[in-house]
């Protein structure tokens, strides 16, 4: 078999080098693209993002991502989205107020509550299993984060109360934390989400 | 719940690692790349390297050493040293740092922090604070410590927090390489005010001065020549401090 390609869709300002390093530690060579066409052809698919929800969103559906990113989830190819990217596949989220996500998961995203300091930078325990997912430790850089994600295999995390750390359905993962600085634990995560 | 974190600190210049108390008595340390790949297999929450190349030209080979660095790292990986504008904080985010630190060019400058959080996000400025004892109060030194400023360490916390910067990196010039623990005050007091995660530095020798700071309010430690001697390891570090009863990543 040939070394699977990654196509990885830019949201913006978002720093690249270190998901690009990480699947490319894995064999695995990476592609950069917004094109609609594109995203819904290829094997592998990252939605990235970091900055805010709604100028994360803008480029997606200025671009026609946003529905292939959609279609694909709903045929249960291959996708993976990280941090920000994750988040844009909920509802809405209180960062952007007014402005909506992907809709593929019937839930919100909202601030961390409690007595914590916000963002959340660090390494927290994340508990929960799935055919991709395992427990272990993963670092986080985020304010936001959903507290639910009906339909979907979920493994939970902590920080002023318990939130969504990453989730899983079929073929399709979507991380809160970065799985590409997660060390050994977020090298295990990519390459089991890459054999699908 | 977040776990303390272990932060190993790579002082770079001409390509390689240095120690020393900073900028004095350098010497060498091996190679960065080898150094920072080391330290996450032992345990390492994340890695800074700090350029502290003398010219121009030395500090373009930092990018590469950036890039090299990162193609074998997967822990996130802060790199700081001579960012006068965005452009240097793009040029090292691109290279393959995670987060930019900036000293100097932001207490010239505050605005410089505001321009890099709004581009790339608050998670990649770090402000860079080293601070000593002045008649009764922390002053904020620059150019590597050689410069007082007249500003108060805690305002200025306070400021860049306000600015958008995502976390702290304070240095004590008073314990730096003094092997005496951290500055429990001057960490305590920057933490309360800013409300960000605080990296303590300077002055660390052992374990019980990692957990001094962690009770004091640190979110991490900084720490450079218990590591680079190899008098003890990251991994072992943190199998003493959860012992001791820090919640740390094992």
């Amino acid at each position: 078999m040939s070394a699977a390609e990654v196509v990885v869709v830019p949201t913006g300002t978002a720093n690249l080098a270190s998901i690009r390093a990480a699947f490319r530690r894995l064999g695995a060579a990476v592609v950069e693209s917004l094109e609609a066409e594109r995203i819904a052809q290829a094997s592998h698919v990252v939605l990235p993002g970091v900055g805010a929800f709604a100028a994360s969103i803008a480029p997606l559906r200025a671009s026609g991502a946003d529905a292939a990113l959609v279609a694909r989830i709903a045929a249960d190819r291959p996708t993976l989205a990280v941090c920000v990217g994750h988040q844009l596949l909920f509802e809405r989220s209180d960062e952007s107020p007014g402005v909506l996500g992907l809709g593929v998961v019937p839930a919100q995203v909202g601030r961390f509550g409690g007595d914590v300091r916000i963002p959340q930078f660090g390494w927290n325990e994340v508990t929960g299993e799935g055919r991709l997912l395992r427990s272990g430790f993963a670092y986080f850089a985020n304010s936001y984060r959903a507290t639910e994600a009906p339909g979907w295999t979920v493994a939970m995390a902590d920080h002023g109360g318990p939130f969504v750390a990453a989730m899983e359905r079929g073929n399709v993962l979507t991380c809160q934390f970065h799985p590409e600085l997660s060390g050994a634990y977020g090298c295990d995560l990519l390459a089991a989400w890459l054999a699908c | 719940m977040l776990t303390a974190r272990i932060i190993p600190c790579l002082d770079v210049a001409d390509g390689r690692v240095v120690k020393g108390v900073r900028f004095q008595g350098l010497r060498d340390a091996g190679d960065p790349a080898e150094r920072a790949w080391l330290y996450e297999a032992q345990g390492a929450d994340e890695i800074v390297i700090l350029d502290v190349s003398a010219t121009p030209e030395a500090r373009a080979h930092g990018l590469d050493v950036i890039d090299q660095v990162r193609q074998g790292l997967s822990i996130p990986l802060t790199v700081g040293g001579g960012v006068r504008k965005i452009d240097d904080a793009a040029a090292f985010l691109d290279a393959g740092a995670d987060k930019v630190s900036i000293n100097t060019a932001a207490v010239a400058d505050p605005g410089l922090v505001a321009a890099i959080a709004e581009r790339f996000g608050s998670q990649c400025c770090v402000v860079a604070i080293d601070a000593a004892m002045r008649e009764g109060r922390f002053e904020v030194l620059v150019k590597g410590g050689r410069e007082g400023t007249g500003l108060d360490a805690v305002a200025w916390a306070k400021q860049v927090a306000e600015l958008g910067a995502g976390e702290i990196l304070l240095t004590s010039w008073d314990r730096d390489g003094t092997r005496s623990g951290y500055d429990l005050s001057l960490t305590a007091v920057v933490a309360t005010a800013s409300r960000l995660p605080v990296i303590a530095s300077g002055g660390a020798a052992n374990a019980q001065h990692l957990a001094e700071a962690f009770a004091a309010g640190a979110d991490a430690v900084l720490a450079a020549s218990i590591f680079h001697d190899d008098e003890t390891t990251v991994g072992a570090i943190k199998q003493e401090l959860a012992a001791m009863g820090v919640r740390v990543r094992l």
